[in-house]
């Protein structure tokens, strides 16, 4: 009787000691902490619509704010600027960060211990630190500052490869250990060169670490500002610096709308960069 | 694994362009930075690398001491709401049904992906005078005053807007919305180790769920645990644009002193030393954390 009386009470099973996940306090829990992280980001996409100069209360619908910030010269500049620094640092970061994990996950040498946490260190040291070294160091080497576009991007993006290419380095080597020796051995008893072994059964395998390295690149790098805030100069101004001496003056929808398209981007690239990855973890399976 | 001696042409070239990249634009730029810190200023734009400490025994002036003590503990008390809000949301992965599972993963993962800055931003907008945390508070206000003198209340009086923003509380508040996600998913990462047998067992002997948490499960995700408050506490100790945007005069965090001996004050050997100081402090919280997980697995 109680059991039927439970039964049509809760319409379903009772619920387990373990699913913590159906009770009412954790739903409760779970649902505020996503509010908390999603509520000021969703306002933040919803205001930059908003028909009105003072960003408090809804006065209908607008896109004049995108019109304003796509037609903000210096706000697309500064867009273009980051946005090109992300593809060079990504590239060259997939290449160092590639070489690196093969290197420590294939060898054995004196003092690797030290060499491993070197490599981890550009993830560890604080941003402001490691900003500060670069506006030191390139104040000392007197890094010409007159250069043309784009090589005028070269402090900030060598800047970039440096913290970025570790967190490659640790995508790809935990996607390494997977990797079963004995294929490499079997394309070389047939007849395989190293080179070979390399491009067609090392490297493929490699692949989604090698994905998922660059989508992280590219997106750190896209996001930094502490570092890039002491390595750039008045003629290399990147999105997040800008956006940081336009929200010091005010919260405006300009902002907004500038902002909101930075998070599609964000949003694509990641969305894109995760079907690839799943799809190529599946013909990993496959092969 | 081979002997980098099999194959030392390979070893070199695979290894070069790796190593010497960090050598010449990470370790010799720290290294620079390193000898600044006991220079002095010879003229506006000289240093001298005179060895002297008085860089580092101006660090321990009150005024920057009390900075950097303030520093410690903003950094502790976000690790800490970090830790509260972030574990039961880690177990809730944890028990989650299967199919769930990578959505939730996802939707904590998703704000780590949005630059840093238009977060902050987005704060700033809900945290404001007239911003969305005063506008519902007000409303809330004025709506239950309004049913106040039913109930026999005397009616209060207009709503006046908390200062949330500019002042510490936003400080730890911002702190706290940027580093969640990096709270989360270490915890998640021990938690889903966890033999759930245990559990089982603990509740089955009697215990509630709230001790078979602090004594079962804390003690068993103790790597967990100290991971992750490692990875909140080191990036928020060294934080320099929540406490810049968000916090007021008296918020000022090490990160800001360090900017302005290079941006303002010109001061890079003092900068320099403040630097190295921050570097030693993380240093320091992550030798304890790979002391731990040594211990850890010693025991195991």
């Amino acid at each position: 009787m109680i059991a039927l009386f439970a039964r049509f009470g809760r319409g379903r099973t009772p619920v387990a000691p373990l699913e913590y996940t159906r009770r009412w306090w954790m739903r409760g829990w779970v649902g505020l902490v996503l509010l908390f992280l999603y509520l000021p980001l969703i306002t933040l996409i919803a205001f930059s619509f908003n028909d009105s100069r003072r960003n408090i209360v809804w006065r209908g619908f607008t896109l004049d704010y995108y019109d304003k910030a796509l037609n903000n010269t210096s706000l697309m500049e500064a867009l273009l600027n980051s946005l090109t620094i992300a593809a060079l640092a990504t590239a060259v970061s997939v290449v160092l960060g590639s070489l690196a994990a093969l290197w420590l996950w294939r060898f054995r040498f004196p003092f690797k211990a030290g060499a491993e946490g070197v490599m981890a260190l550009p993830i560890v040291v604080p941003e402001i630190c490691m900003g500060v070294a670069m506006l030191v160091f390139f104040a000392r080497i007197g890094f010409p500052t007159d250069l043309v576009w784009p090589f005028n991007l070269g402090a900030i993006t060598i800047a970039h490869i440096t913290f970025c290419f570790p967190f490659v380095t640790m995508v790809v080597r935990s996607r390494l250990t997977s990797f079963n020796r004995e294929e490499e051995e079997a394309a070389k008893d047939l007849g395989a060169s190293e080179w070979q072994a390399l491009r067609d059964v090392l490297i493929p395998h490699m692949m989604p670490g090698i994905v998922a390295g660059a989508l992280l690149a590219f997106t750190l790098s896209l996001d930094d500002f502490v570092i890039t805030f002491f390595t750039s100069g008045p003629n290399t101004i990147t999105f997040p610096v800008k956006i940081y001496s336009m929200v010091r003056f005010s919260v405006t929808p300009e902002v907004n709308a500038a902002s909101a398209m930075v998070i599609a981007i964000t949003v694509i690239l990641t969305t894109v960069a995760l079907k690839l990855q799943s799809r190529s973890g599946i013909s990993a399976q496959g092969h | 694994m081979e002997s980098w001696r099999n194959a030392k042409a390979l070893f070199a070239g695979v290894g070069f362009p790796p190593a010497a990249w960090l050598l010449v634009f990470f370790v010799v730029p720290l290294g620079v930075v390193w000898l600044y810190s006991f220079g002095t200023n010879t003229s506006l734009t000289e240093i001298e690398i005179s060895g002297t400490f008085s860089n580092y025994a101006r660090a321990l002036d009150p005024l920057y001491l009390g900075i950097l003590w303030k520093s410690v503990l903003v950094a502790a008390a976000t690790t800490v709401i970090c830790i509260v809000v972030g574990f039961p949301v880690a177990l809730a992965i944890v028990f989650a049904p299967d199919r769930w599972k990578p959505w939730m993963l996802l939707a904590i993962m998703l704000p780590f992906w949005t630059n840093l800055l238009i977060r902050t931003y987005a704060l700033i907008a809900v945290l404001r005078r007239e911003g969305y945390a005063n506008q519902a508070i007000g409303w809330l206000h004025d709506s239950l005053g309004a049913l106040a003198p039913l109930v026999g209340l005397p009616q209060p009086g207009a709503y006046e807007p908390m200062e949330l923003l500019y002042n510490n509380f936003a400080v730890i508040f911002g702190l706290v919305y940027v580093h969640l996600p990096f709270m989360v998913l270490p915890l998640y990462a021990a938690l889903d180790k966890l033999d759930k047998s245990l559990i089982e067992a603990s509740l089955d002997l009697g215990a509630g769920h709230l001790r078979t948490l602090l004594l079962i499960v804390a003690p068993l995700a103790a790597p967990g645990i100290v991971s992750g408050v490692i990875i909140t506490f080191v990036p928020a100790l060294g934080a320099y644009l929540t406490p810049d945007l968000l916090g007021g005069p008296d918020s000022q965090m090490i990160a800001n002193v360090i900017e302005r001996q290079f941006k303002r004050a010109n001061d890079w050997p003092f900068g320099a030393a403040l630097s190295f100081i921050l570097m030693y402090a993380t240093f320091i919280a992550i030798a304890f954390q790979a002391m731990k997980n040594r211990q850890a697995e010693a025991r195991q």
